[in-house]
């Protein structure tokens, strides 16, 4: 029992960064009805944006206390991802928004070749280790719990709550949901939409920039391909739980955190991805437009 | 577009007031993009310790680069365009304007001039000046000769577009015979193998996913799948049954063709991106079976020394064999008459799918696919049954992945999992769009550019004397690869040869055809 709650914590931590990732996919797809392919590279360049920062707060100050350097981290990588995720949709989907489906997918693939390799060529093919940040074990009831584990799943919940805030109570929020409807109603009634698509992106990849650097936290390694598994995985997390909907992306995320680790746990590890995959297409074969979609309602 | 035409002096002041403005701002979002990832690495010391190297003057070139780009194309570039389209709608002449100015009498003579007097003494030219220099001498020397041959092209072009098919095919048929007499049996490997045979094999892929994507319309991100089976179903076979390549050629098809189908029907329902994520899943499932079933794959290993194919069992490529191919007829042992035998080969199964692809368009179960693409709904009204047309799709597709598969595999001699990794599909998909999906010759002209051009990039030893010894262009060619396919994609949204005209008509073509037309969410 205690192997099994621990099991569960384990994907529980897991899935809060599928979870994270998975937004940025879902609101993208939302408010544009396109999959945006580069979002796992820039989540592999939020993490690589916090190692350097981690490493430059490190060799200009010496020690910096652990709350504050990852405080620093998470925020300058949200905002360099974010620079970048604006410049990729204002170069290579917003020409292509009339387009037929499949070019700005075409688009976002070759974006996410560009990404991972502009990495590779610039910061070299390695992997990049760095110490444990945050080494602390509590012991509770049997289960260990570290204390990567209480940040990743707190700051998940944090940043979720604000997110579900801004896009339910705010005018920027309501101004995304009138153009996810009908963009041009939206714009119609005053509404800005290329900003606020903008803006969705740019929310994304922040999210996307938190999720990388947990990541380097949590793994402590981070190297330029680890953007397509992650990614991969996020995608189909947005997709079994609905894509579109911000509540799905969350529970697929925690779905699958929660299938791989207790997959490997209980079987093999070999096949863990195998697993998640089979239950997404499992999934999807009985309720095809995901567990918290609606389904479409084609107008002939 | 008028005031284009004519600039008062205050346009031009403006102009250039805001190409500044905007170039300032160019500089400023470069700065923030590239400050932590190019003006900063991170390296490893003598401990394993991850340490930072600066390198704020790349940064500073990085962003050089952003800042004269935008002014230039904000200044020059758009209104030279503007001006163009103006220029062209007046005199009538459109594209070929600007050809003709560019291909002049007296500029075609003297390159023609050059290109010959380097072909015949480039080799003591390039003996004659600085070390430093000689690739410089190549470099005119093929300037030249593409300048020419463009020339040649364009003077041609009527005759060429009329023809195109016909010319095309002759062309590749003459290929390995002319590389041959130009570089010899070895030097001509590089580019019989390296560029026909790898063009080939994308060449039918690219095929092979257009009857899925581009008639059926049915996006498969897992096309890989398919491919690694048609590999895998050849190189086990072979090495354990010790099949023949003549045998297994068929049966890999007709695997991969079974796994199409029982990949397919799972995924009837699924539409859009719900299909493509499920075929990306069954892509990577196969690559992650063939990774981790390690007692009949080799795992991660691969499997090695599969055997080689031979002309119809007359002919053997084993060295060690009676019936060799060159002891026969008693040539001189070279490894390149296998490969100039697979570039037919690899010929003859393009040609095979490409007849395939354009007799089954004019079938009824063609049509049933094209009507599936345009649209599910109307499809079934109709009283088309959408689940055989989606598998036949599906069935057919992957059975030309498995032959190019099987192919691979024979050229290569070593398949493993490292071969049919997501990119492949992306790689294929990208060439099946870039093409103009549906269009055949566009598709080949797509892998063609993307390919070779890529390959290209290995052989551009000028770069190393621009950049220093340690400049390695491969490590930039995936880089490359992705950055054009967004800047083609973004130039030509509909492809190389973007026209998606139906293939039947009632009586005549309208001019309100598809092409004309946007499109919804098909």
């Amino acid at each position: 029992m205690e192997y099994f709650v621990q099991q569960v914590v384990n994907g529980l931590t897991l899935g809060s960064i599928y979870g994270l990732i998975a937004i940025g996919y879902t609101m993208v797809y939302g408010i544009i009805g396109m999959v945006n392919f580069a979002h796992g590279d820039i989540f592999m360049l939020g993490g690589f944006a916090a190692l350097i920062v981690y490493l430059l707060l490190v060799s200009l100050f010496g020690g910096v206390p652990i709350a504050l350097a990852l405080l620093i981290m998470i925020l300058v990588a949200m905002v360099m991802t974010g620079l970048w995720n604006w410049v990729i949709e204002k170069m290579a989907y917003r020409p292509l928004r009339g387009s037929f489906r499949l070019a700005p997918l075409i688009t976002a693939i070759g974006m996410s070749i560009a990404l991972s390799n502009f990495i590779q060529v610039t910061q070299g093919p390695r992997n990049k280790p760095i110490p444990s940040m945050v080494s602390s074990v509590y012991e509770v009831f049997g289960i260990s719990i570290s204390l990567k584990q209480i940040i990743i799943v707190v700051v998940t919940a944090v940043l979720l709550t604000i997110f579900w805030y801004i896009v339910n109570h705010t005018p920027l929020g309501r101004a995304q949901r009138a153009t996810e409807q009908d963009r041009k109603m939206a714009a119609l009634l005053g509404i800005d939409v290329d900003k606020t698509i903008s803006i969705t992106f740019v929310m994304g990849a922040a999210l996307a920039a938190v999720a990388g650097t947990m990541y380097l936290m949590y793994y402590g390694v981070i190297v330029f391909t680890d953007g397509f598994t992650p990614g991969v995985k996020a995608f189909t997390a947005a997709v079994l739980g609905g894509i579109g909907s911000l509540p799905g992306a969350v529970l697929g995320g925690l779905m699958i955190g929660l299938i791989e680790s207790l997959y490997s746990a209980y079987f093999t590890i070999d096949y863990k991805d195998v697993a998640t995959f089979s239950i997404l297409a499992i999934v999807l074969i009985f309720k095809p437009s995901g567990i918290l979609g609606r389904p479409e309602v084609e107008k002939v | 577009m008028a005031n284009t035409t004519s600039t008062p002096a205050g346009a031009d002041d403006n102009l250039m007031a805001r190409a500044l403005r905007e170039a300032f701002y160019a500089a400023l979002v470069a700065l923030g993009l590239f400050v932590l990832f190019v003006g900063l690495k991170t390296d490893q010391n003598i401990l394993n310790e991850l340490i930072l190297v600066q390198r704020w003057g790349l940064l500073a070139i990085f962003v050089a680069i952003a800042a004269v780009g935008r002014f230039l194309a904000v200044a020059y570039i758009r209104p030279f365009f503007a001006r163009q389209k103006v220029t062209n709608a007046i005199t009538g002449l459109l594209p070929d304007s600007v050809a003709t100015r560019f291909f002049r009498t007296p500029m075609v003579i003297a390159a023609a001039v050059v290109a010959i007097v380097l072909m015949f003494a480039g080799e003591t030219i390039a003996a004659a000046v600085p070390v430093s220099l000689a690739p410089w001498v190549t470099m005119i020397r093929a300037m030249s000769i593409i300048y020419v041959l463009a020339f040649g092209f364009f003077y041609f072009r009527a005759y060429i577009a009329a023809h195109f098919n016909m010319l095309a095919i002759i062309a590749l048929i003459i290929y390995p015979p002319v590389m041959v007499y130009f570089f010899g049996f070895q030097g001509s490997l590089k580019w019989v193998d390296n560029f026909g045979i790898q063009i080939l094999i994308y060449v039918m892929l690219a095929w092979g996913l257009n009857i899925v994507v581009g008639l059926a319309g049915l996006l498969d991100l897992g096309y890989v799948a398919f491919y690694a089976v048609g590999a895998y179903s050849y190189a086990l076979l072979s090495s354990y049954l010790g099949l023949s390549f003549w045998v297994l050629l068929p049966l890999a098809g007709i695997l991969a063709a079974l796994w199409g189908i029982v990949l397919g029907f799972p995924v009837l329902r699924l539409k859009g991106d719900y299909l493509a994520i499920v075929t990306l899943a069954f892509g990577e499932i196969i690559r992650l079976v063939l990774i981790n079933w390690t007692e009949v794959t080799k795992g991660t290993f691969g499997i090695s020394g599969i055997a080689k194919a031979s002309v119809f069992g007359i002919w053997s490529f084993d060295v060690s064999a009676p019936n060799n191919f060159a002891k026969v007829f008693e040539l001189p042992m070279s490894s390149a008459y296998y490969k100039i035998f697979l570039f037919y080969l690899a010929l003859a199964l393009c040609m095979l799918t490409a007849y395939v692809t354009v007799r089954l368009r004019r079938m009824p179960i063609g049509r049933a696919w094209e009507a599936l693409r345009e649209d599910e709904i109307a499809c079934r009204s109709l009283g088309i049954n959408t689940v055989t047309t989606k598998l036949t799709a599906f069935a057919t597709g992957a059975m030309f992945g498995g032959f190019a598969g099987s192919f691979f595999a024979v050229r290569q001699g070593f398949v493993s999992p490292e071969s049919f990794v997501f990119l492949e599909s992306a790689i294929i998909l990208a060439i099946v769009v870039l093409g103009g999906m549906g269009s055949l010759v566009g598709i080949a002209i797509a892998a063609t550019v993307m390919i070779g051009g890529t390959e290209l990039l290995r052989e551009m030893t000028i770069l190393k004397q621009v950049f220093g010894p340690d400049f390695t262009p491969e490590l930039y060619r995936m880089l490359i690869f992705g950055l054009a396919m967004i800047v083609v994609m973004v130039w030509k949204p509909r492809g190389f040869v973007g026209s998606r005209e139906p293939t039947a008509f009632l009586r005549e073509s309208k001019s309100v055809s598809g092409s004309f037309t946007k499109e919804g969410h098909g």
